[in-house]
Formats: structure tokens, C-alpha cells, sequence
């Protein structure tokens, strides 16, 4: 049980792992997001009747949390590895642990434990009850078993595991500082990353306009009702179909245009609540368009 | 007689639930059988991390017979009515008996249940009870079922006198295993029998009962401070939660780098519990917080807790930078600065922003400074200042820290001490054990702020209701009533109430509401000073008697409660109140004989009897001592002119015929009476009183 040396060796550990585990691999989304939830492959396969098995790494982005490249742990963009099992395996905490043992954290010398921790993601209408998994006394992994994705009952709930990549690499490679990571032998994560955080944090907090994306905003959220939009009865002469995939795209898009004028502090404390319920209505609605697709209602037409 | 054995075992139960989790089962448990004619000798349900447990002793091994006799129709009762008690009782027509009586004869029904085998009945009961837990919050996980747990349900073992009871709960089947700690035992363990299920559940590393947990954290604590030469500083709602957090609680101790240790403590020992758990230790010569933690592990881990200990100290590194980052940095900035910043912060919809509200507080302070002989602009300094502390990092980060930081800055920012200290105090008291403070400049601040919280919520229709107080106010009230009290201040609330009215100023709602406003506050606030007395000891109807008096000066109220109450345990006091008595009820009965109140002077010449001159005199004498004494709010000597009435008054009654056949003479006796109460009510309302 050798430790991942390396940022990029405890991803591969992670790959292949849940790989084993007959695990689709998946790749990052290529839309701007705050957490790898987003994803289709969480968000919407979350639902519906069929199994589900997938893993991802997915590149986060909170453009509050940016701290010019100063804060020893804080990023406005870091990595999560995501792991969606559905149904939830009754095993599941077991093969979580595994998942720990194999990037080489022995719970023989730890103090590994599941300790409450309820996620909530209002923007997505989501919910899930489960747990942080601390690992002497830091929290290294989000657990949870989806109840409601978009406001819909979850039959069968899956579960999600989330891992705070960097903060768990900082831990195995006992580093303080996130620049310090080794990412392979040859590069620090602060020789490929701590540019990036000082300019996006610039850009996050002062230089970002807002009036573009503002209007971006309501380009996102009215493209989204757009593509949402389905002939009203059957047999109506409207042959438009509902597009539930790219109406996604459009609400993630909402999404991160409101999380870049939350930092930016142009949003006031009532307006926020206003603004985080119209993405989750597009959420809402992207779920429930994709229900009545032929994949999200289970009637595929390959294999 | 038998036991049984049940345990419901599944992935971790939140720490805060599991108490409540045993009572519900036991309480529901016990329900279930006494509804069916169970008694038994002993029950005990334990919680927690991955198990619920539940022990019933000597519980029968079948339910008792049950004999029951119903009444049917007349044997001469249409045949209708025979055949639907036939059918309510499941029997023939010769199963039944009949019966004379004085109506006539009548069918009997006696049917016998014959009691079912307890396994039989556990096996519905208890799937039954599970179904009925009433989890804080549950969820679904076995794909197409409702079922709730907690958290996903792995196994359950139920025994009865060591023989499986065979149900099942959502698709679990009942059976005889169930596992050890997770990392510290392997494979199944099956117990039949709760002593051995216990005893194999300590070799397999699980501690069942919470309270053994907590005493073993407890000890542990104490005995790694002490081997420190240190004491752990008591936190019961800490050690409540961490002896949920494991099976096996394990005690290891940390150390704090030096680099944290001038951050000052609150932010330390807020930190460590809030975030990590950990117990605090203090230096138990200066009381001072000390550089070592004690954390509780659910471990025993191989190196003897030394990864254990390196990641924990890691982890709380991280977590002391980031608080003393925020605790460096908002030194840079003075608490002056940012009180305009609390313009972005709203207070409530109604009530504008936190900076509308210091501009408020800060008018009613100064007000309250001035009356009560406070350094008026130290007040208001403080008022000023009280909340600029939330715009700060480390109180973003630990709102619980409010005021208590606030003073720190002000400190750093050369502010007067007098004010640091009432940014500190002014939110004080929180709770009954709560200190008051008894400073003057505080006081201020602290009635400001509460004063301006009550007349701001009421304004805005935000009144605590029955089942609600969000805003604290109840709390507000008595928070207002201690200050006042205990620190002897004159400051009636007629004076008070309308003074954070007036000072709502520009945000204050629509005029014509003023008088509800002030009216609803008086009306709570005697409320709330009703219950307080009460909650001193103060007997109700004295409180009552008192109430009308003082004009909202409650501490005037309260001296002259403790007065009478004094007065009253006297041998003079219960004998003027029982001559009170006396006089008002023949006073109420003439009055109400004659259609109209006596309150005309009496007339001197009038008095013939010798007891009435005196009692006439005395009662001159003391009306004009009384409010002299008064005047000068000096109760004690008001009840000692009121004592110096009881001889006269026994001897009045003793001697003199009130309703005398003369009609003038009459009047002129009910006149005295009346000026004996007149003069009595002069310092509480007699009836009022009981007894």
C-alpha cells in the first residue's frame, strides 16, 4: 500500500480503482461548474429508473473562494473526483474504504470516521443525507445518498462520493502549502496552477464585467426555457422537440455566471435568494425534460 | 422469565440523534406491549454509531388469555339484530348463552382469546415499531421501497429467550448476528442472549452504552490533562456529541504550535470545538488556556496513535492559520471603519440594516447613559461600535463569537475600556446563569440594544406567538427586567418603552401605530416581570396586589413586594389583612345594599364608642405617615405605620356595631371602614390579596 506519491498518481490510483470496480471513466465536463454534481453524469443520471455507474474528475470552479494565489488552501479552481453509484451497493462505505486503502491510507494507523453531514445544493434542487469522511480529524471526502435531484424523488437513490482531490493529495503528501503538491516528479502544483489563481481571482473579484454577464444570465436562462419548449398537445403541427441535454448546458452556464457576480458583489442578500431559485427552476425543468427523453426514461435505443 | 434482545444495526447514525432514537424505541416498545396486555420487569435501549439496542427483561413467554362477555339482543329481537351480533362475535347462535334479566332474557356472548406465543407478537410489533421511529431525518434507500431509516439498515438480530424471532424490515430478515467495530474487529459475532451479546461486543471493540462511552472520554480526558500537569476545561455538549462519534472511544492528546498561541483563546478554544471537537485544557494555576488538545479517536491504531496525533495537529494548523489569518487582518482595519460596511448587512426586511440599527441604538443608549448617570458619549461610543464586529473574518467565521471580538478590537483600536467591555457585554444576559453586568456604560448599550430589538419587532407585527419566539424577544424582555433589577436602576418602563419607540425615528412604521406599540410592549413586559417574580419565588397574588403601582418603575414594584410579602408573614400583617377583609366584605355588601360607594369624609362628631374615635384618630394619623413614607419609597416604614392599625382595627370590630339603627351614624361607620381601605390601598391592593 504505497502512498500516491503525486497529485496525478492519486487520480490514476482513483482511476483505476473505481475502474475495478466496473466504474464507467469518464471525462471532465467541458462546461464552467462549482462542483462535479453538476455534471450530466450526476445530475441527470442521477434520476430515472436505470443502473449507473460512473467516475470523473471535474474541475471546479468558486470564483469566491479565489485568494490570489495567498491562501495556503483555498482555490477558486481545484479538482474533484466524483464517483456516482446507482443503485447504491449495500457495500458502498466498503468500497469507499478500499478506495482509501488503495491511495494508501492504512485506517489501521488513522482514525477514519463518518461523521453527519446532510448536502444540499439549492441552486439544483437537490438534497441527499450522508456524511463528511474525516480522516484524523480532516475531512477528506463527501458521502452522500441522493433523495432528490431538480425537486424528483430519487428511485433508486444512488450514492456520491466526492473527493476534495488537492486537500487529499495535501494530506498524503503531508504538505501545508497547495503550490508545494507535487503534481508528478517534475512539477509543483504552483508551477501549473498559481498563475491561474492570482489572474482568476482578479478577474473574479474586480475585473469580470458585469453587465456582460448579466446579460449572459439571461441569454443562459432564456435559451434554456427555449430549448425546453415542447409541442403543447400530441399531433400538434409544432414539430419542435424538447433538447434536455444542451437546455443543461444553458442552466450550468446560468449557474456559473451567477457565481461569478456573487463574488464580483453586485448581488444584494435579497436578490440572492431570487436569483439562485430562477437556476434552480431551469434545473428543475432540464430534469424533468430529461425524464421524458428515451435515455432518461430508460429505453435506449443502442445496446 | 425471558428476555428479549433486539438490535438495529446500520451505517452511522448522526451523533445528535442517538439519544433520542433509544427513548423513541423504548418509549414505542413499551407502548406496543402494554397495548396488549404485556407487563414486564425491566427495559434499557442504548445508541450508538451503528447500533440501536434494545433489552427487555423478563417479558412472558405468552401474552395473558383474555375472557371478555358482550352483551347481544333480547332473545325476542327480530332476527336481524341476532344476526349481526352473531357476526360482530364470529360465533353460532348455540355458542351463545342467555341470560335473565330484569328487561328480559338476553343473548351472551363469551369469547376467550386465547394469548398468542410473545414471539409471534414481537415479530409483528416490532417491524410495526421500526416503521413508527421517528427519526429526525430519514431517508430512502432500497430501490422501490418507501421504507425510512436513518441511514441504510444492515442487519437486525432479535432474540427472545435466546431463540430467533423470525421477521423481516425492508426486505432485512431478522437474525442472530451482527458485527464489531469497523476497523477494530472482524467478521460476524452471534449472540443470542444480551450478556453475551454485550460481553462479545467489548471484545469485538464496541462500547454499548453512551453513558459508559462518555464516562470512559471523561476519564480519559482527565488523566491525559493531569499526566500534562494540566485540567480539562468541562464541555458537556462536546462530550455528549463525541460519544456519539465513536464505538470505541480512544484519548489522545495534541499539542497547539506556539506561533497560536497569542491568538487569544476564545478564537482557539472555539475553533478546536467547533470544527475538530476537541477538549481545551487549561493551566489549572492561572486558568489560562493551554498549548495541548485532547481529541477523542474511534481507534486503536497500530503506531500507538502517533499518525493519529501528527494529522490531527496537521489539520488544526490549517485551521488556526486560517483563524488567526482573519484575526491579523482584522486588526488592520479599526471596528470604526466598519460600521459604515454594516450597510450591507440587513437586519431584518422591516427593520432595515444593522447600520440603521447602531444609529438607533446609539440615540436610545445616550437617552438611557443620561438617566441612569452613564458617561453619556462612552455610551453612545459603544453603541456605535457594538456590532461593527460582524463584518470581521474570525466573527464570519464564528458568529458565536460576536462581541466577545468586538472587545478585543476595540481594545487593539485604543478604545475606552469602558467601551470595549460593553461591545463584549451588551449582548449579555443569554440565559438564566447568565451574569448582568454591572457597569454602567454596558448597561446602557445592553438596554439599548434590547429595548430597540422589542419596539423594532412589535412595530413590525413580529410578536413571539405561542409556539414562537424567532427573534428572542421573551428573552430580550428578560434580559431588560435583570438589568434593571439587579443593578436597582429607576427606569420605569412608562418612561423606557416610549423612549426606543421615539428612537426608531425615520425607520420607526407608521405613526398610528405608536400607541399599540407601546401599549403591546407594556402589556409583555408585565408579562415577562410577572413570570420572573414568579420564577423568584414571589407568590402571585402579591404580585398582583403590587402590580398597579410604581407606573412601571419595577424596581419601586419589586421593594414594595418584598415589603408586604415581609409585612404579611407578621403576626400584624395577617391580622390587618383578615380586619381588611373583614371591612371590604361588609363594605362590598352595604355598597351594594345601598347602590353607591362610601368614600365621604367621616364626621368627627358623629363618633360616639370609644374604639372608633381611636381607630379614627389612628388612621388619621397613619394615612398622612403612610405617605410620608411613601414618598420617601421607604416600604418597610409604610408597613410599620400600616402594623400600627391592627390594634384599633380588632378592637373597632370587636366593639362597635357596624350598621347601627341610626342611618347617620351608619353611613358615618361605613365612611371609617372605607378609610381604612382607602388607606391600605395606599400601598398595595388588599384584594387582591389571598388568604
Amino acid at each position: 500500500m504505497a502512498k500516491a506519491s503525486t497529485f496525478q498518481d492519486l487520480i490514476l490510483t482513483l482511476q483505476n480503482y473505481w475502474a475495478a470496480q466496473g466504474c464507467l471513466i469518464l471525462q471532465p465536463y467541458d462546461d464552467q461548474m462549482g462542483a462535479g454534481t453538476f455534471h450530466p453524469a450526476t445530475t441527470l443520471r442521477a434520476l430515472g429508473p436505470h443502473a449507473w455507474k460512473a467516475a470523473y474528475v471535474q474541475p471546479s470552479r468558486r470564483p469566491s473562494d479565489g485568494r490570489y494565489g495567498e491562501n495556503p488552501n483555498r482555490l477558486q479552481h481545484y479538482y474533484q473526483y466524483q464517483v456516482i453509484l446507482k443503485p447504491a451497493p449495500e457495500n458502498v462505505q466498503e468500497l469507499y474504504l478500499g478506495s482509501i486503502r488503495a491511495i494508501g491510507l492504512d485506517p489501521d494507523l488513522h482514525d477514519i470516521r463518518f461523521v453527519e453531514d446532510d448536502w444540499e445544493s439549492p441552486t439544483l434542487g437537490a438534497a441527499g443525507l450522508g456524511w463528511e469522511v474525516w480522516c484524523d480529524g480532516m475531512e477528506i471526502t463527501q458521502f452522500t445518498y441522493f433523495q432528490q435531484v431538480g425537486g424528483i424523488d430519487c428511485d433508486p437513490v444512488c450514492a456520491e462520493i466526492t473527493y476534495g482531490l488537492e486537500r487529499l493529495a495535501m494530506y498524503v503528501q503531508d504538505v501545508e502549502f497547495v503550490y508545494d503538491l507535487k503534481f508528478n516528479d517534475q512539477f509543483r502544483y504552483g508551477e501549473v496552477f498559481h498563475q491561474a489563481e492570482q489572474e482568476f481571482s482578479a478577474y473574479n473579484f474586480e475585473r469580470a464585467d458585469t453587465e456582460i454577464l448579466f446579460q449572459h444570465f439571461k441569454d443562459a436562462e432564456k435559451q434554456c426555457r427555449e430549448l425546453l419548449t415542447g409541442p403543447a398537445s400530441e399531433g400538434e403541427q409544432n414539430k419542435k422537440t424538447k433538447l434536455a441535454l444542451p437546455a443543461y448546458d444553458q442552466c450550468i452556464k446560468a449557474s456559473h455566471a451567477f457565481n461569478l457576480l456573487d463574488a464580483r458583489g453586485v448581488i444584494s442578500v435579497t436578490e440572492r435568494a431570487a436569483y439562485i431559485g430562477r437556476v434552480r427552476a431551469l434545473a428543475q425543468a432540464c430534469c424533468q425534460a430529461w425524464l421524458e427523453t428515451d435515455m432518461g426514461a430508460y429505453k435506449p435505443r443502442f445496446g | 422469565m425471558p428476555d428479549l434482545l433486539l438490535e438495529l444495526f446500520s451505517e452511522e447514525i448522526p451523533a445528535r440523534m442517538q439519544a433520542g432514537a433509544a427513548r423513541d424505541l423504548e418509549r414505542l416498545m413499551v407502548g406496543a406491549l402494554t397495548d396488549r396486555g404485556y407487563l414486564f420487569e425491566g427495559i434499557k435501549a442504548f445508541a450508538g454509531p451503528r447500533r440501536l439496542t434494545l433489552v427487555i427483561a423478563g417479558l412472558p413467554a405468552k401474552q395473558k388469555d383474555v375472557r371478555e362477555e358482550l352483551k347481544g339482543p333480547k332473545t325476542d329481537a327480530p332476527q336481524a339484530a341476532l344476526d349481526g351480533f352473531l357476526k360482530k362475535t364470529g360465533l353460532s347462535k348455540d355458542q351463545l348463552r342467555i341470560e335473565k334479566t330484569p328487561k328480559g332474557d338476553v343473548y351472551m356472548a363469551v369469547i376467550e382469546r386465547a394469548g398468542r406465543d410473545t414471539p409471534h407478537v414481537l415479530a409483528e410489533i416490532i417491524p410495526d415499531v421500526m416503521a413508527k421511529l421517528p427519526w429526525p431525518k430519514s431517508m430512502r434507500w432500497k430501490p422501490g421501497l418507501s421504507v425510512r431509516w436513518v441511514r441504510p439498515l444492515h442487519s437486525i438480530l432479535c432474540t427472545f429467550d435466546g431463540e430467533l424471532v423470525p421477521f423481516s424490515f425492508a426486505g432485512i430478515s431478522s437474525g442472530l448476528h451482527t458485527r464489531g467495530h469497523r476497523f477494530l474487529s472482524e467478521g460476524k459475532i452471534e449472540a443470542k442472549r444480551f450478556d453475551d451479546y454485550a460481553q462479545k461486543l467489548k471484545a469485538a471493540h464496541v462500547v454499548l452504552d453512551a453513558e459508559e462511552r462518555s464516562a470512559i472520554i471523561f476519564e480519559g480526558v482527565k488523566q491525559a490533562a493531569f499526566v500534562h500537569g494540566l485540567e480539562m476545561i468541562p464541555d458537556e455538549g462536546l462530550l455528549a456529541e463525541v460519544s456519539g462519534l465513536a464505538e470505541w472511544p480512544v484519548v489522545y492528546v495534541g499539542t497547539i504550535q506556539d506561533e497560536f498561541m497569542d491568538v487569544p483563546a476564545e478564537i482557539l478554544q472555539t475553533s478546536m470545538r467547533t470544527h475538530q471537537k476537541y477538549f481545551s485544557l487549561r493551566d489549572p494555576k492561572t486558568g489560562k488556556l493551554a498549548n495541548r488538545f485532547a481529541l477523542v479517536a474511534n481507534m486503536i491504531a497500530k503506531d500507538g496513535g502517533k499518525e493519529i496525533v501528527a494529522g490531527n495537529e496537521r489539520v488544526l494548523r490549517a485551521r488556526l492559520s486560517d483563524a488567526k489569518f482573519f484575526w491579523d487582518e482584522d486588526r488592520k482595519h479599526s471596528l470604526e471603519s466598519r460600521v459604515e460596511k454594516l450597510k450591507g448587512i440587513v437586519f431584518h426586511a422591516k427593520l432595515g440594516t444593522q447600520y440603521e440599527r447602531v444609529q438607533r441604538i446609539e440615540k436610545l443608549a445616550g437617552e438611557i447613559a443620561h438617566l441612569i448617570g452613564a458617561d453619556v458619549e462612552m455610551a453612545k461610543r459603544a453603541a456605535k461600535l457594538a456590532k461593527a464586529d460582524l463584518t470581521t473574518g474570525v466573527v464570519g467565521e464564528f458568529p458565536e463569537l460576536q462581541g466577545v471580538m468586538g472587545r478585543y478590537y476595540a481594545l487593539h483600536d485604543k478604545e475606552d475600556a469602558s467601551v470595549a467591555d460593553a461591545i463584549r457585554d451588551h449582548y449579555k444576559p443569554v440565559g438564566p446563569s447568565d451574569a448582568v453586568s454591572s457597569e454602567k456604560v454596558t448597561i446602557a448599550v445592553a438596554l439599548a440594544d434590547k429595548l430597540d430589538s422589542l419596539s423594532g419587532f412589535f412595530a413590525a407585527g413580529e410578536k413571539p406567538t405561542g409556539s414562537g419566539d424567532p427573534f428572542a424577544l421573551r428573552r430580550a424582555a428578560l434580559g431588560v427586567i435583570r438589568i434593571v433589577l439587579d443593578n436597582k436602576l429607576r427606569l420605569p418602563l412608562t418612561t423606557i418603552i416610549p423612549m426606543a419607540r421615539r428612537a426608531a425615528g425615520a425607520t420607526a412604521l407608521e405613526a398610528n401605530k405608536l400607541d399599540e406599540v407601546i401599549i403591546g410592549l407594556a402589556a409583555f413586559f408585565e408579562d415577562r416581570l410577572r413570570v420572573a417574580l414568579r420564577d423568584r419565588g414571589s407568590r402571585p397574588d402579591l404580585v398582583s396586589a403590587v402590580f398597579a403601582f410604581d407606573a412601571g418603575d419595577m424596581r419601586l414594584a419589586v421593594s414594595r413586594l418584598e415589603a408586604l410579602q415581609a409585612f404579611l408573614k407578621s403576626d400584624d400583617g395577617t391580622n390587618l389583612l383578615a380586619g381588611y377583609k373583614r371591612a371590604a366584605n361588609i363594605l362590598k355588601a352595604e355598597e351594594k345594599k345601598d347602590g353607591k360607594t362610601f368614600i365621604s369624609e367621616v364626621t368627627e362628631k358623629l363618633l360616639s364608642e370609644p374604639a372608633e374615635k381611636t381607630l379614627f384618630a389612628a388612621l388619621a394619623k397613619a394615612k398622612s405617615a403612610i405617605a410620608v413614607a411613601l414618598e420617601k419609597e421607604d416600604f418597610a416604614a409604610a408597613m410599620q405605620q400600616m402594623a400600627s392599625l391592627r390594634v384599633p382595627v380588632d378592637a373597632f370590630f370587636e366593639s362597635v356595631k357596624v350598621n347601627a339603627d341610626d342611618k347617620q351614624v351608619r353611613e358615618n361607620r361605613l365612611n371609617l371602614l372605607a378609610a381604612l381601605r382607602a388607606t391600605l390601598h395606599q400601598v398595595a391592593d388588599f384584594s387582591r390579596i389571598e388568604g
